[in-house]
């Protein structure tokens, strides 16, 4: 059998986890998790440097974006133009290239502006960025991303955070059976099982935060996630048996006594 | 002396000061950072060559965790 390789934009990544930094108790239970979740890639947030307090931790401490690939998000950012201005300071900071676009339309459902969100592609790419796309599972518009030389295409599971898993399987089956560049199913996760859902549907990488900082043993549950997706994963390639209408018995009956 | 914005405080500069120096005031590490003057990402290289003015906005901004 062929290499089963995941490739995003010019990198290629170990896992097909990615895992969210944000939520966890301390920056001490963020490296654990996410070193238990066997992730290459973490998404991080950009903010204020708080200037009054000079010795509060910092994540590069504690996660070395040498080891770890970084992916800077735009969480928090409700339009394109907010959204740019966090992903160029994101790529003077350390030369980030590959970024993850969030443009937010609602502070109460976190649904993407899907608007504002295909401008701000639009620029980015052009700007040289790597975009991976939070997006909205409308089918079409994932592919009009993918049309504007999006990276990769990320849509979401359910709202952000709400752990209520995969409600729309049929439309975020219809996005990865049409797409020719990575799907990633972003957000709404909420449990080990959910990632492997996703992955037997056939995406080809899972985000996931809330579901293992939120989890009782963050630790624990970011190992299950790792474990998750690869079972997920290898159940996708080995293909799934026929459904059957009635019962098929699975010894043979010649022979029976 | 110089009336800037930092990071949204409003702060009063008695002497002239680079954006190096101002970094070093704060014991920010100049590499884990990113600096936008008045709307403008100011490249690393250039901390040491540019004086703050009355009336600068500066925003300092590193990462931090998040989804």
């Amino acid at each position: 059998m062929k290499k089963d390789i995941f490739k995003v934009g010019n990198q290629i990544l170990k896992s097909r986890l990615i895992v969210g930094t944000g939520k966890y108790k301390n920056f001490k239970e963020t490296a654990e998790a996410v070193k238990a979740s066997g992730a290459s890639m973490v998404t991080v947030a950009v903010r204020r440097v708080n200037i009054l307090d000079k010795k509060k931790p910092l994540l590069t401490n504690f996660l070395n974006p040498k080891t770890i690939k970084y992916l800077p998000n735009t969480a928090g950012c409700f339009n394109a133009n907010e959204s740019l201005r966090t992903l160029r300071l994101a790529r003077e900071m350390g030369g980030w290239k590959m970024v993850k676009l969030e443009v937010l339309g609602d502070k109460k459902t976190l649904y993407p502006d899907m608007i504002e969100t295909l401008k701000a592609t639009k620029v980015l790419v052009k700007e040289g960025f790597k975009v991976l796309v939070y997006c909205s599972d409308d089918p079409l518009l994932a592919k009009e991303l993918e049309y504007l030389g999006a990276s990769a295409v990320m849509p979401l599971a359910s709202p952000i955070g709400s752990g209520q898993g995969i409600q729309n399987k049929i439309n975020l089956s219809m996005i990865i059976k049409n797409a020719k560049i990575p799907i990633i199913i972003d957000a709404g996760i909420g449990t080990a099982s959910d990632a492997t859902v996703s992955m037997e549907l056939g995406c080809d990488g899972v985000l996931v935060n809330s579901a293992i900082a939120k989890a009782k043993n963050p630790v624990l549950m970011a190992e299950s996630f790792k474990n998750a997706v690869i079972s997920g994963r290898q159940s996708f390639l080995a293909g799934r048996m026929e459904k059957l209408n009635f019962a098929n018995a699975s010894s043979p009956l010649k022979g029976l006594i | 002396m110089a009336k800037i914005q930092l990071n949204g405080r409003k702060l009063e500069l008695n002497s002239k000061y680079s954006i190096s120096s101002l970094l070093k005031k704060y014991k920010i590490n100049d590499k884990k950072i990113a600096v936008e003057l008045n709307g403008k990402i100011i490249s690393r290289n250039k901390y040491k060559l540019i004086y703050i003015k009355n009336k600068d906005k500066i925003e300092i901004v590193h990462f931090i965790g998040g989804g």
